[in-house]
Order: structure tokens, then C-alpha cells, then sequence
């Protein structure tokens, strides 16, 4: 177990793991935290995962993770792992099963007093068009042969057939369309669990959230995104369904025999890899970037649906009830990105698992208007808790491959959890504060209790204490919809 | 009862024992079942099968015991969520490290209250103690 012993402190909300930790590692380990959120950190295992995660071949600086980590499977969630691309390793575990599990944020002009009486009505409207729960089909099912258009094109997919605007396409991550998918590597099982499930939110920790924008801090870039004091957002929280979950499983058992024949050591077997110049991974890749594509589409035809529910409820009621995109990213992802280290430029893959891009202004992929203020980043807090809008700085590029935190990080186990909430308690207690549940499970509910997660101001705290990010905008949660 | 749910951060895992392989991916399935119903009777796993009973034949290849157990619960994660079928009978004709027959039986699925993402190879590790003992992370 690591103590804080072996950590070496940096500054107020840096820490480090030094690669003398523990002989196989080939980097060290750099911690966001602030000493309060380090104890959260050490108590579990995420330090020793984040160090299993410095023993990829190819790895380059450090795994860095941020302050909202917690213990996952193989890697730790949080995480960052960047690898010398073409001849370092992808690994599929350290991207996460949900691939392309990411947030999009919709703003609006309508005033949060002239839509309370109405919030009823929208959560249940959302709730009826936006499908949700477990083994739910989604609002689309397309034929194999229009899913492997869905794979290929991504948004592009979703503008052709109306269910996008270019407006959208221009601020989601990638245009929402990740060049090099390969369909043909993702399996037939993978395809068959994906058909149906186009446009759907699915259960666990994904939702549908309205909020009011409660606070600015960042009047210029607020103003650049079209975030106003006192106007309702909506944030769309979910990933590739079933067919993302396949892609990693199918991957993730393949590499078993393939990290044989490369010789690759690893001290966990769901850390499993492939050489990114190699057949198997570079197959990875294009079933990866294939299933991202799948998630773009996902959350872009749930906006469509969002709108659809603020269109019937708002319509006459308000003078302009349309929804326009802030942004859309991924926070589970394998990128190919060009970073400094140590004064070098080298092209690496970035590995980011439950961490979100934050690219600091003038980077390159982020649509004209956001090029002075630095790319968004969304992080959502639990269920009943603040969610945060930031933006990426200079500093995110230099300190931590450009990225940034995703959440409010769990602390507490799913069945601790549940044996200590009441999902019906819980829903009464957050409705007594003006916010509207829409949830497929109870137990589901209990789960998710904000209580089971760090607080995500403590979170958002540390990455702008920390220079990774900016603080923009504060949201408070007016309606949920969960699975 | 020869599983239980033990504490993991963010997802789920799971403790089974048995006295053999064959009887260790049988617990182990039904655990799973369990957990993705937020229950842990074995009388609730049957009683979620419904309706004409369906019966499975099963023939999987793994390179070694642990991948065999992850093979075969992604197996049955995937009838459940693309054919919503759920097995409470399992006939294990053929058993070694690295091949599994099986005939299994089961019906229709009424509801699952939670979703399974995954069977996860995280420190997977099939251990003797008096029979075989394994736990096993699922992502959620």
C-alpha cells in the first residue's frame, strides 16, 4: 500500500511518485491533489494502479492523475498515460470499456423564473424522448450496413440524416468525427449490441441534466461560449452503449496472447497492450476511434431529442427556446496528439481515462471563436451538486498533456452506497430542493448519492489552483433524468 | 452462499469459491446475475427467468483458466442484453483450462436492474484454497 511517505510533495496541489518507486516503472507518477483530497486518494488503490499504469512500453513523462481519481480496473479512473507513437503501446484498458463516454453542454435564452413553472413538464417530456435504463433500445435501430456509415462518419452521420446542425459539428470535439475509424474492426457481436441501442442514455452514472447557470467567473469567455447568469443549460452525460463495451471486451481479450508474442510484462492483465505499429494495434485504433464515432452520434441525436422536449415546452412561452452547443468532449479516449517534453515535440498517444481534455488557447482542432479563450471543459458533479464549465490554459499543455479533471471522482463503494441511501428518501429530499428525478431504479438512485462522491467544488478547486484550467461558469441542477 | 459482493471505489467485485472450475463459472454466473439484479439470492436469479424455457449449447476456447471464466460471462452478458435470455441451469459436459462445453438453461429476462458494462481481467487470479477461489471486478 503507498503512504504518503513515499510521495514527494511539489507544491500545494502537486505530488509525485518518483520512478524509483518500484523497479518496472518507466516514468513517474505526478498527483493533482490537494492534501485533503490526497487522503481521499490513499485510501484506496488508485496510487498503486497509477503506478501499474507507468510500466507500459513506450511511455512518455509521467502518468499524470487528477484530483477527482479513484481506484478502476487496471488503470486508475482519472488517469493520463501518454505513449511514443508509432512504436509504443495502446493500451484498451487504460481508455475504459464506455469509449468515448464524454459530456456535451447545451445553453439557452430562457430565464431560469420564466421556466420553473414548466420544469415538471420538461423532465417528463425529456424522460419520455430521451430513452433511458438498462436494456433499453435507443431511438433509432439502423441496418448493419448504416451503422458501419454511423462508424465511419460519426456526426457527419447524425448532420446528413437531421438530427445536427454545423453549429454542433464545429463545437464538438474532433468536428464529432474521428478520422482513421475502421468499422471493419469492430466485431459482428459488437455491431449486433450497438443497432439498437442509437440513442439511448443507458444506467449507471449517465443522465440528462437541466441546470441554471448560477455563477460566472469568466465574463469574456462566458460570453464567448453564450452563457448567461441565470439561464437554463442542459447536460448530456453518456458514451458508446453496448458496442463500445464490446470493442474494449473483444480487444482486451485478444491483447491476452498478444502481449505474449511482443514480449510485454505488465504487473496487471487488464492493462494488456499492443504496439500501436503493430496489426492488433493498430486494428484497436480503428474499432476505437469507431466506437468514439458511435458516441457522437449518441449524444447528438439525445440533443436532438432535448430539444424536441424544450421546443414543446417552451414554445410560446418563452421568446426563443432553442438549445445552442457550448461543447461536446470525450473524457474516456486514446488520442494521437503532438506534446513538448523535456523541449522535444514528439507525437504521442494520449491515454485519458475518466480525464478531459483541456488544450489551453491556440492549440490546434478547436473551432475560431474558442481559439483565444482555450478549449471548454465540462465537469459534471453528482447528482445534486454543482457542475463546473472551465477552460484549458497554457499551463495544461506543459503540466499534464492538456488535460484536465472530469468530475467529482467516487469515494465511496456501490454497495456502501446502497446500504446507507435510499434511493425514494433521496429523490424526496433533492425534489424538497427544486429538483426534479426522473429514474428508471431506486437502487440505481441510492447508488449514485452525491454523498458517495468528492465534492467536485474541492475538485474543480485544485485544477484552477493548480493552472490546468480556468474557471468559467458554475451550474446548479434544476432536473435529472437517470436510467 | 458461495459468492459475495466485496467493496470496490466505482464498480463491482466479486468474491466466489467452489470446489472446481466447472462449479466456479456456475457461481460465478449466477453472482453475476445477482449483482446486476441488486440482489443476492439464488431464488431471485430463477425467478427472473420467465416464459418456454430456452436451451444454450456452449462451446468456448480461452488461452487459459482466467480467460476462460472472463469468456464465459461475456458470453451470457451478451444473451441477456442482445436476446434478453438469462441461464439458471448450467450442464457442464466438457471442462478443462482452456475449453468449455456446456448446455445451459434458462428463459426470458423480466427485468435487469443494473447494467453490467463488462467482465474485467483486473488481478484476476484463480486460487487454490480447499476447492478454487476468485474474485472477480466488473466495470458498471
Amino acid at each position: 500500500m503507498i503512504t504518503q511517505n513515499d510521495l514527494t510533495q511539489i507544491s500545494e496541489t502537486e505530488w509525485e511518485i518518483p520512478q524509483s518507486y518500484r523497479s518496472d516503472m518507466r516514468g513517474s507518477v505526478r498527483i493533482f491533489a490537494t492534501r485533503e483530497l490526497l487522503d481521499h486518494v490513499l485510501s484506496d488503490k488508485s496510487l498503486e494502479q497509477a503506478v501499474n499504469a507507468t510500466t507500459l512500453p513506450g511511455l512518455v513523462g509521467a502518468v499524470t492523475v487528477m484530483p477527482d481519481m479513484h481506484q478502476g480496473y487496471g488503470f486508475p479512473i482519472g488517469g493520463v498515460a501518454a505513449t511514443e507513437f508509432p512504436q509504443g503501446v495502446v493500451s484498451p484498458g487504460a481508455i475504459g470499456y464506455d469509449i468515448n463516454c464524454g459530456v456535451r453542454l447545451l445553453a439557452s435564452q430562457i430565464e431560469v423564473e420564466s421556466a420553473i413553472p414548466h420544469l415538471e413538464m420538461l423532465a417528463t417530456r425529456l424522460n419520455q424522448y430521451c430513452p433511458s435504463g438498462v436494456g433499453k433500445d435507443g431511438m433509432v435501430k439502423v441496418s448493419i450496413p448504416e451503422l458501419e456509415r454511423v462508424l465511419r462518419d460519426g456526426a457527419k452521420w447524425a448532420l446528413k440524416n437531421g438530427y445536427a446542425t454545423q453549429a454542433d459539428l464545429a463545437r464538438t470535439e474532433e468536428n464529432g468525427t474521428f478520422k482513421g475509424a475502421d468499422p471493419r474492426k469492430v466485431s459482428e457481436r459488437a455491431k449486433n449490441r450497438g443497432r439498437s441501442q442509437l440513442g439511448s442514455l443507458g444506467a449507471g452514472n449517465h443522465f440528462i441534466e437541466v441546470d441554471v447557470v448560477e455563477e460566472i467567473y469568466d465574463e469574456k469567455a462566458a460570453a464567448v461560449m453564450g452563457l448567461r447568469e441565470g439561464y437554463l443549460a442542459v447536460q448530456i452525460h453518456t458514451g458508446s452503449r453496448g458496442l463500445g463495451h464490446q470493442v474494449c471486451t473483444d480487444y482486451v481479450r485478444e491483447f491476452q496472447s498478444v502481449v505474449h508474442r511482443y514480449n510485454i510484462q505488465l504487473p496487471d492483465r487488464e492493462l494488456v497492450c499492443a504496439p500501436m505499429d503493430s496489426p492488433e494495434g493498430a486494428a484497436y485504433l480503428g474499432a476505437m476511434r469507431a466506437a468514439a464515432n458511435f458516441a457522437f452520434v449518441n449524444r447528438q441525436l439525445l440533443a436532438h431529442a432535448t430539444r424536441r422536449a424544450f421546443e414543446e415546452t417552451f414554445a410560446g412561452k418563452s421568446k426563443n427556446w432553442h438549445l445552442h452547443q457550448i461543447y461536446d468532449i470525450t473524457h474516456n479516449m486514446g488520442k494521437i496528439e503532438v506534446h513538448e517534453i523535456k523541449g522535444k515535440r514528439i507525437k504521442v498517444c494520449v491515454h485519458r481515462k475518466g480525464a478531459t481534455r483541456a488544450f489551453g488557447p491556440g492549440a490546434p482542432g478547436l473551432p475560431p471563436e474558442y481559439q483565444a479563450i482555450g478549449q471548454p471543459v465540462l465537469v459534471p458533479g453528482s447528482m445534486g451538486t454543482a457542475s463546473w464549465v472551465l477552460v484549458g490554459t497554457q499551463d495544461s499543455m506543459t503540466r499534464s498533456f492538456g488535460s484536465s479533471c472530469h468530475g467529482a471522482g467516487r469515494m465511496m463503494s456501490r454497495s456502501k452506497a446502497k446500504k446507507q441511501f435510499s434511493g425514494e428518501i433521496l429523490r424526496h429530499e433533492l425534489g424538497d430542493r427544486g429538483i426534479h428525478i426522473r429514474a428508471g431504479s431506486m437502487k440505481g438512485l441510492a447508488e449514485e448519492a452525491p454523498d458517495a462522491y468528492k465534492d467536485v467544488n474541492a475538485v474543480v478547486e485544485t485544477v484552477s489552483q493548480a493552472g490546468i484550467a480556468r474557471k468559467v461558469a458554475r451550474l446548479r441542477p434544476l432536473a435529472v433524468i437517470k436510467g | 452462499m458461495p459468492f459475495e459482493e466485496i467493496s470496490h471505489t466505482a464498480d463491482w467485485s466479486l468474491r466466489v469459491w467452489a470446489q472446481d472450475l466447472a462449479g466456479l463459472l456456475t457461481e460465478s454466473a449466477r453472482g453475476m446475475y445477482a449483482l446486476a439484479n441488486a440482489e443476492s439470492s439464488l431464488s431471485d436469479v430463477e425467478e427472473q427467468a420467465q416464459g418456454p424455457r430456452v436451451r444454450r449449447e456452449l462451446l468456448l476456447k480461452a488461452v487459459d483458466a482466467e480467460s476462460l471464466l472472463v469468456a464465459f460471462l461475456e458470453e451470457l452478458l451478451y444473451l441477456s442484453e442482445s436476446e434478453g435470455l438469462i441461464f439458471d441451469k448450467f450442464d457442464i459436459l466438457e471442462i478443462n483450462e482452456t475449453k468449455l462445453n456446456a448446455m445451459m438453461e434458462g428463459g426470458a429476462l423480466r427485468s435487469l436492474e443494473k447494467e453490467i458494462k463488462a467482465v474485467t481481467f483486473h488481478n484476476l487470479k484463480i486460487r487454490e484454497s480447499d476447492g478454487l477461489e476468485v474474485e472477480i471486478v466488473f466495470d458498471v
